[in-house]
This record gives C-alpha cells, sequence and structure tokens, in this order.
C-alpha cells in the first residue's frame, strides 16, 4: 500500500497549501475557418470552437472531483486572429472579437485567448486593422484576451509597433475608465512569444500546432513555500534540492491530469508549462516563497539571486516529472494577482525597476503593474522597450501587462477581482523617452541570435 | 480501480463504522485500512477497489465528503493515481 506519510503529504498540499492545476488550455486552430466575409468567419470560428471544446469543461469538472485535485481554470487559445481574419476591415475584427465571447459563454470557460497579432518584423493591413479595434474589443467582451508580440530575438524589435501598443494600452485603459481599466489586464505585449502557453492572458494557439492540443499550466507556489519552511536552516544547495523535489511532485500531479484530459477529450497531450503561477490568496504567493527563502521582504537587495535560483530549481525538479515542458515555464512575478508582491509595493520595497531586474532571470515580465492614469504614451513605450530588451538580448519570453489607471495616482489602487486580484498604482519615472520612441523602425536583432 | 479514502479531524466514535457503511452501500471493497490517533487527531487511509460502485466515483466522493462534513471530518475519496504520480518515479 501506499506510504501514509505520503497520502497525508498530498492532501496537506492541497488543502492548506493551495496546491491545484492553474489551467487546462485547450489550444484550437482556427486556420480552417479563414474566409474573406467577416460574418461567416464569425460563424465557422464560433462553430469550430464551441465543436471541439464542448466537453472541456465537464471534463476539467470530472477529473477534479475524480483526482480530488482543484483545476482552478480552464480556458480556449486559438490561433492569432489576424492570421485568419487577414485584410478584413476594423468593424469584421470587433465582430469577431464578440463571436468569441459568445464562443466562451456558451463553453463556460474563464478566458479565451488568441486576439492577437505578430508583429515582431513588421505589420500587415489585416494587423493593423486588428489592433486598432482591441481597446473596444477588450471593453466590450468580458472573457477575450489579447496578446501582441513585439519583438523577437531573431527578427529584433520592432519599436513602431510598440508606438501602436502605448497608445493602444492608453486607449484600453480609458474605455474600461469605470471597471479601474480593467481592460489592460486582458493586453500583453510580448517578445519571443511561446507558441504554446496555457497561461493568459497571453495565450494562443501557434501556427506550427495541431489543430487540437491539451497544454496544462501548473501552480503550487504555497507548497513550495512550506517546504522551504519544514527544510530550517539548510545552505542554498540544499534549499535548491528542496526545491527541486516539490517542483517534481507538484508537476507530476500537472502531467497526470494533462493525459487523463487528452485522453477522455481524444485530443493530444501539448505541453505541460512549469510555473509557479501565483493567485491573490493568502499562502499562494511568490513573494512570500522569496521571503521564506531568508529576505526581509521581496524587493531587498538579494531578491533577484533567490528569483533566479527559485526558478531553476522549478525547472529542474520539474522537467523531469513531465514528457514535454513548454509555454512560459518559470516563476511569475505578477503584482496585483500576488499577495505578498502587492505587500511588498505597499511597504514601498519593491519598485517597477526592481521588478525589471527580476524578470531578467524568471517568466515572464512587467506583469499586472498598475502604473498612474497621466503616464504619457511615451513612458509606456520606454517601458515597454525596455521590458521587450531583456528578452531579446537573453533571448527569452518577457512581456507588459501595465495599467494606467484613468484617473488614479500613485498610492492610489486598483481592484479587478478574483484571480486578477488588486494593484497599488506605482510611480513611474518622468523623464521623458519620447525622441528616442518617436525615431521608430526596427532595432536589428542581437549579434548572438547569428546561430546557424 | 483503486480508490485512496483519507478521513482527518478530532477523534470520536463511529468514524470507520460510517466510511465502512457507506462502502457497503455503494460496492466500494475495502482492501486495506491503516489509522492513526495523535493527541486526538484521527488520520485514516483506506485503500479501497471501486470497479462496482453502483454510482459514478465522483458522487461517491461527494457522498463522502459530505458525511465527513456533517462530522466536522475531512473526508476524501481520490483516485489512487494521484499519489503514485506524485511519490513514486
Amino acid at each position: 500500500m501506499l506510504n501514509v506519510a505520503d497520502i497525508l503529504e498530498t492532501i496537506g498540499m492541497i488543502r492548506e497549501e493551495n496546491l491545484d492545476i492553474r489551467t487546462i488550455t485547450m489550444g484550437i486552430s482556427l486556420l480552417d475557418c479563414v474566409s474573406d466575409d467577416a460574418d461567416r468567419l464569425c460563424s465557422k470560428v464560433y462553430d469550430k470552437i464551441t465543436r471541439k471544446a464542448e466537453r472541456l469543461v465537464e471534463t476539467g469538472v470530472a477529473i477534479e472531483r475524480e483526482y480530488g485535485i482543484p483545476i482552478v481554470n480552464k480556458r480556449v487559445s486559438v490561433t492569432p486572429v489576424s492570421l485568419i481574419g487577414g485584410s478584413i476591415s476594423p468593424e469584421g475584427y470587433l465582430k469577431l472579437a464578440h463571436a468569441l465571447q459568445r464562443a466562451a459563454s456558451t463553453l463556460g470557460i474563464n478566458f479565451i485567448g488568441g486576439y492577437s497579432a505578430l508583429v515582431h518584423k513588421g505589420m500587415t493591413e489585416g494587423e493593423r486593422n486588428l489592433i486598432s479595434v482591441i481597446p473596444e474589443a477588450l471593453a466590450e467582451t468580458e472573457n477575450v484576451c489579447s496578446s501582441v508580440n513585439v519583438a523577437t530575438t531573431k527578427a529584433g524589435i520592432n519599436m513602431d509597433a510598440i508606438r501602436l501598443m502605448g497608445s493602444t494600452i492608453k486607449r484600453a485603459a480609458y474605455l474600461t475608465r469605470d471597471k479601474d481599466s480593467i481592460g489592460c489586464a486582458k493586453l500583453v505585449v510580448f517578445a519571443n512569444v511561446p507558441e504554446d502557453n496555457p497561461f493568459m492572458a497571453g495565450a494562443f494557439h501557434g501556427v506550427g500546432e495541431p489543430d487540437t492540443v491539451i497544454n496544462v499550466g501548473v501552480s503550487g507556489p504555497g507548497v513550495v513555500s512550506a517546504a522551504i519552511r519544514r527544510a530550517g536552516d539548510v545552505d542554498l544547495s540544499g534549499l535548491a534540492d528542496v526545491i527541486k523535489k516539490t517542483a517534481f511532485k507538484i508537476t507530476r500531479v500537472g502531467q497526470l491530469v494533462a493525459s487523463e484530459a487528452a485522453k477522455r477529450l481524444d485530443v493530444p497531450f501539448g505541453i505541460i508549462d512549469l510555473s509557479l503561477a501565483p493567485t491573490p490568496a493568502i499562502g499562494d504567493s511568490v513573494a512570500r516563497i522569496l521571503e521564506e527563502m531568508g529576505l526581509e521582504c521581496c524587493g531587498a537587495h538579494g531578491t533577484t539571486a533567490a528569483l533566479a535560483m527559485l526558478n531553476d530549481a522549478v525547472k529542474k525538479g520539474g522537467v523531469m516529472a513531465s514528457s514535454h515542458v513548454g509555454g512560459l515555464s518559470g516563476a511569475f512575478i505578477p503584482v496585483s494577482e500576488d499577495e505578498g508582491m502587492i505587500a511588498a509595493v505597499e511597504r514601498g520595497a519593491l519598485s517597477l525597476e526592481k521588478l525589471e531586474a527580476m524578470t531578467a532571470v524568471c517568466s515572464v515580465g512587467l506583469d499586472m503593474i498598475a502604473i498612474p492614469g497621466d503616464v504619457s504614451e511615451e513612458i509606456i513605450c520606454g517601458i515597454i522597450a525596455d521590458e521587450i530588451s531583456i528578452g531579446v538580448a537573453n533571448t527569452k519570453t518577457t512581456a507588459v501587462r501595465v495599467i494606467p489607471a484613468y484617473g488614479k495616482k500613485e498610492g492610489e489602487s486598483v481592484s479587478f477581482g478574483g484571480l486578477l486580484g488588486t494593484a497599488p498604482v506605482m510611480s513611474v519615472r518622468p523623464y521623458s523617452p519620447a525622441k528616442f520612441i518617436s525615431r521608430g523602425g526596427r532595432v536589428p536583432a542581437p549579434i548572438h541570435s547569428l546561430k546557424n | 480501480m483503486k480508490a485512496v479514502i483519507t478521513v482527518t479531524g478530532k477523534d470520536a466514535v463511529g468514524i470507520i463504522a460510517g466510511v465502512s457503511a457507506l462502502c457497503a452501500e455503494h460496492g466500494a471493497n475495502i482492501i486495506e485500512i491503516t489509522q492513526s490517533v495523535l493527541s486526538e487527531y484521527f488520520a485514516m487511509i483506506m485503500l479501497a477497489e471501486i470497479d462496482k460502485l453502483d454510482l459514478p466515483f465522483a458522487e461517491f466522493a461527494e457522498k463522502l465528503a459530505e458525511m465527513g462534513r456533517a462530522r466536522g471530518l475531512d473526508a476524501r475519496a481520490m483516485h489512487e493515481d494521484i499519489f503514485n504520480t506524485m511519490h513514486r518515479v
């Protein structure tokens, strides 16, 4: 029989340490829905998504109940819609957002991602049309998520796209001003975006993927935190070992759920995303892990080092536990979605600059950070350009999800409820990068991208 | 298929009787049982064969959880694979 201590350990992880599967995300290709007529496109898209993911939620719930492990989110990611919309009009793209929303409502999923464009080297007319209505789409729908990839290590940085995103983010904030600018919480600007990421808001179904696929994102910051606490005064090698073992156990559960979901839905299994994804709940925080490792407060000098070690150990433990790893795979550090991060910002210990440094050693980027509503477009572009450069120079994914909270100032906060949480409005540097940003064009790819 | 049934909480009379009765009522065959009481804290673990259950396993798990709640206990029935995958390489 199974070891009693092992059984009680698993139960304890679920009951007291918030172990859960963060998301089962079904990727669905929409390439076969292409049509030059927006209405026809919308109906084909709606039909395909609702047909393919018809049993997604019920299957997720059944697995959750049989295995006794909470599966927090059931989601769908689709082919970046700019690839199937082609040059349909901005109005057509807006209709498409509503079609995605209808599909999400019918299925009962909590997010649908893929209202996206890949413009790292340049932009087609269709991509321009899509981006022009992203703010309206996010304001008029509830569960549709959008992402735009503006750079890759191979292609360099499309500064024209960053300029466009600066104004897009500001407009999304304005159009959702009555809801604390929540539109921006559903919009991510990426560098080196992965094509199989199950996490929102940046999930989409890449072009190299099969028709449908199941990707799973695991979680478990509370479990890692508790394991470190129990380990006591071990040295850093010992600590890395504790984290690796814990990550292995968490990921094994993710692999089990992913294979089971793939089997029951008769859809190929794609990847496990080895991420430590926090929630605003007490005891489910990445910042608290860093503090458990020995920092007085997240944001203290030493935070980047602790995070780098944590991130590496999570991957090392997780990689053996799953057959295919992908997506973002690393510790997430969203401010609003992490109780410890929020506390660190409120205490004055954690700044935007420190968060930026931290993103160099983990996934994903400046995530769910509220900034004052009157911050200029150029400064937002500067924030994006800095973060994107970290990704491009380090051949990793980085992203920016900032919320210029309309009408709010530093010291106030925005609240989105649910997993999106609450964010204190953080200060940004007031000096202008306008001339640099307005030069436009492309930042050339770094020399180390030439690997062939 | 086997399920692991766990009941934890404050010790009281009749916990095992209650769980066993529920298993018998719905056709879950108890294969192994172990329990310990540590300073009034009760932990019981049961391995049960559930191929002949007369209702879906998820519903059985819910009935068990309800029974636990009524007695102030945490009672769970979970597919054994979650423990196997987590603790065995």
